[in-house]
């Protein structure tokens, strides 16, 4: 039996809004029935956090009903960094592919090229061969490191502990500077390409690579102390955005949140890729769900990821780094000169790329903010039909009214911190 | 009183007193713009970085060069501010802090001497007033410069700005308290208003002598923990929080408005620390030697300064070092703590004042006392339980 209830009545949106369905609703449907059960007892203000707002990491937009200090409730609007690469990725050519989607997630590019080389290779069937496979895996988890040590960085920015802002920085410069030697640039690297990666490592950069190393740990234990032990700190974080195990399921949340609420769930373990299941690693897992659980992750995966490139230094084979099939992976510039065929497969390569067997397919890696997803299909052309990118961020941010409800401005802004979302891959 | 104006006013007196005024003005400018360097270099120090390097030797100059550029600056006034309020607040905020530092005892003799020193013939203190009620006023001055951020967040017409002057009053008020309580504790072991005679009163034994032991210890580190507060620098800097309200009361402001509550803060903080060196840390007494210049003009100067910058460079360590409070944490601290802290130990001090003064054994005194301390923080501690306990379960009941 279904109550058909006259949606003009006041309990009925009093009850709408206290089960905070006007979330769900649009601005200007919220704001009549906002206008429509205010009273003069009524003493809420709306305020809007972003897309301008040092906190709201990039161009987050927040609405915010706050009584007094605290919050009534509050909706995320999205779509201020949107640009349009799920579209023009259509218009790309599978080699080209890369260079667009290392722009969504650019904390972590590395991991956007990996999952979208990942899926081509899939649809071509091909296999990158071992040495391929371990570079990539080695700068994944370079690539976590600095995203996580940017996550320390902002997320005590945003706490109020300002040194810990330049600490991060720091400590995530120094694989910046590695991946320079290694890619080319800092960030945007277009490094891991269907077929394997684009070049071998450099001469000397295991030296370099220890040389970030040794320091690290120290400097993690550094945080410990000015952080993780500290009382303010403690006090700011410790039950503040609260998020069951449920809720983060039913809402979608994978990575470092859904880890938060004791639930131990890690793709890298659990769906191995790459040869994650060669190496031996902890799954770091939280018990209260609550912002502190996800400081503390963040900074044991760190380690994790250490104690992972340490083994990958060891394991590394030597061999090929990419594919040597020379429809996917262009020939070495010196065979240009020499070989007639090679200057074809060149020319080919870079102008109209490669054909990718009809086909679709769905791949999944475990990014520093959680299961960043690649659908792809194709219809046998050199380009994508469509391509879909499942970015953690934009799933994650949807658990922000849950975890913000009840709770002050400044409880706010350690949630959106403790979310960790990258505008670029909430919009793409 | 101070011995310059005891054989009437003439004209020397007038011109020594303009002379004093001008060096106060001039030395709490220049007291600002070292501060703001100065915590600028420490902070750059503290986080690997280098700070202000390009104007003047060691970017000296940098303050300087900040405040012309924001001189030269477009002045906006927004749509929606109340335009006389909105352009009195700079001036609340900045004229209290100017003032303040007049009671401010810079140097003297005070370990040999009256605390005076000779100006073309005439004895004088080195401060430019000592009102009987020196104290007080520094409080009443801190108690307007609230008003300047009040009245600048409501008459901003914004609303980030209004929430953080809510939190500005709502702050300042509640440490007022805890200030004043811990003020009160040096005025009964001093037994006067006047900070040339609180100054006077811990001059004679280096250290022995000084209210931060006469005291115990418990009245200064609440009177630090307010006075940042009242100061509202980090870790208690909820007023602008740049994270949660972009700057809070000042969002609104630019040019030189902005440049004032800026110097306003500063020039607080410097007084503030020039505050705890008077009550707590016997001001410019220390180990005099020497000439007469030495003993009454260079070394309690020096003295005074080496306290004043133990002081900045600990408001400036907390900042390098603590993540902010949030609100409700921290009117947690000032009411549940600090001042059923401060009020008493204010008792037990006062019980021991009673006591000597009547004769009564004073260990028996402060047992006694001790008791009855212990049993109101035990009263304290269940009533805050049972306030938990009510709003927990409200909050169950209303959930």
């Amino acid at each position: 039996m279904t109550v058909v209830e006259n949606q003009d009545s006041i309990d009925y949106h009093a009850r709408l809004r206290n089960g905070r369905a006007v979330l769900r609703m649009s601005e200007v449907e919220a704001a009549q029935r906002g206008e429509m059960l205010a009273d003069e007892n009524d003493e809420t203000m709306i305020i809007n956090m972003g897309p301008q707002h040092p906190s709201t990491h990039g161009v987050l937009r927040l609405m915010l009903e706050l009584q007094g200090e605290q919050v009534v409730r509050s909706k995320p609007i999205v779509g201020y960094l949107h640009t349009g690469m799920e579209k023009t990725a259509e218009d790309l050519t599978f080699l080209q592919g890369p260079t667009n989607v290392t722009r969504m997630d650019y904390a972590s590019p590395l991991f956007n090229e990996l999952v979208f080389s990942m899926a081509v290779e899939e649809l071509l069937g091909i296999e990158v061969p071992e040495r391929g496979q371990w570079i990539r895996m080695l700068m994944c988890e370079l690539n976590r490191m600095s995203s996580h040590l940017l996550f320390q960085a902002t997320n005590g920015m945003d706490i109020g502990a300002v040194s810990v802002m330049i600490y991060g920085w720091r400590d995530r410069e120094e694989l910046l500077r590695l991946f320079e030697k290694i890619t080319g640039v800092r960030m945007n690297h277009n490094y891991i390409r269907p077929g394997g990666v684009a070049a071998d490592l450099p001469d000397g950069w295991r030296d370099d690579l220890l040389r970030i190393l040794e320091p690290l740990p120290g400097r993690l234990d550094d945080l410990d102390v000015l952080l993780t032990g500290q009382n303010i700190w403690r006090d700011r974080l410790q039950g503040v955005g609260v998020i069951t195990t449920q809720e983060a399921i039913d809402l979608g949340a994978t990575g470092p949140i859904l880890r938060s609420t004791g639930y131990d769930w890690d793709l890298r373990r659990d769906l191995p890729y790459l040869h994650y299941d060669q190496v031996d690693f902890d799954v770091v897992v939280g018990t209260f769900g609550d912002c502190f659980d996800r400081y503390a992750i963040r900074l044991n995966e760190i380690r994790e990821s250490m104690k992972i490139v340490y083994q990958i230094l060891e394991k590394l084979p030597k061999g090929d780094y990419k594919v040597q099939d020379k429809k996917v992976t262009p020939p070495p510039r010196a065979r240009i000169d020499e070989s007639m065929e090679a200057l074809i497969h060149h020319f080919k390569l870079y102008t109209e790329g490669y054909k990718v067997p009809e086909g679709e397919v769905y791949v999944a890696v475990e990014s520093p903010r959680g299961e960043l997803g690649c659908y792809l299909v194709s219809d046998g052309t050199s380009k994508p039909y469509r391509m879909h990118i499942r970015g953690p961020s934009f799933v994650n941010l949807q658990c922000l009214p849950h975890m913000m409800a009840d709770g002050l401005i400044a409880d706010t802004v350690a949630v959106i911190s403790s979310v960790d979302p990258i505008m670029g891959e909430v919009d793409r | 009183m101070d011995p310059l104006y005891a054989d009437g006013v003439g004209v020397a007196v007038v011109l020594i007193t303009l002379l004093k005024v001008l060096v106060a003005f001039v030395f709490t400018l220049v007291a600002t713009m070292f501060m703001v360097w100065f915590e600028r270099k420490i902070i750059a120090d503290m986080q690997h970085r280098i700070g202000p390097n390009r104007a003047g030797p060691w970017g000296i100059l940098q303050t300087l060069a900040d405040g012309t550029k924001l001189f030269f600056k477009e002045d906006l006034l927004p749509d929606k501010a109340d335009r006389r309020v909105f352009r009195l607040a700079p001036v609340l905020a900045v004229v209290p802090a100017f003032l303040a530092f007049s009671v401010i005892p810079l140097g003297g003799n005070f370990t040999d001497g009256d605390g005076t020193v000779s100006i073309f013939g005439h004895r004088t203190f080195l401060q430019l007033a000592d009102p009987p009620v020196g104290v007080l006023f520094f409080l009443a001055m801190s108690a307007i410069g609230v008003y300047g951020i009040m009245l600048a967040g409501w008459a901003s017409g914004s609303k980030y700005p209004l929430l953080g002057s809510v939190r500005a009053s709502a702050q300042i008020v509640s440490y007022e308290a805890a200030l004043g309580l811990s003020v009160v504790a040096v005025l009964l072991v001093t037994r006067t208003l006047s900070t040339n005679g609180i100054v006077a009163a811990q001059s004679a034994r280096f250290g022995v002598d000084w209210n931060l032991v006469a005291t115990g210890v418990v009245p200064a580190v609440v009177f630090l923990i307010a006075g940042t507060a009242e100061l509202n620098r980090p870790p208690f800097d909820l007023v602008e929080a740049e994270q949660e309200l972009v700057g809070g009361f000042n969002t609104e402001y630019s040019s030189i408005r902005f440049a004032l509550f800026f110097l306003a803060e500063f020039m607080n903080t410097v007084t503030m620390s020039a505050l705890i060196v008077t009550m707590f840390l016997g001001g410019p007494s220390g180990p005099v030697f020497g000439p007469e210049v030495m003993r009454s003009w260079f070394l309690p100067l020096f003295w005074f300064f080496l306290k004043l910058v133990l002081f900045l460079f600990t408001f400036v360590w907390f900042r390098g070092t603590l993540p902010r409070l949030r609100y409700d944490q921290l009117m947690d601290l000032g009411w549940k703590v600090l001042i059923p802290l401060s009020l008493g130990w204010l008792l037990l001090l006062a019980t021991i004042r009673v006591a000597q003064n009547e004769g009564w054994s004073v260990p028996i005194a402060m047992a006694i006392s001790l008791v009855v301390l212990g049993g109101a923080f035990g009263l304290l501690n269940l009533s805050l339980r049972a306030a938990r306990r009510n709003r927990e379960h409200e909050a169950e009941v209303y959930a």
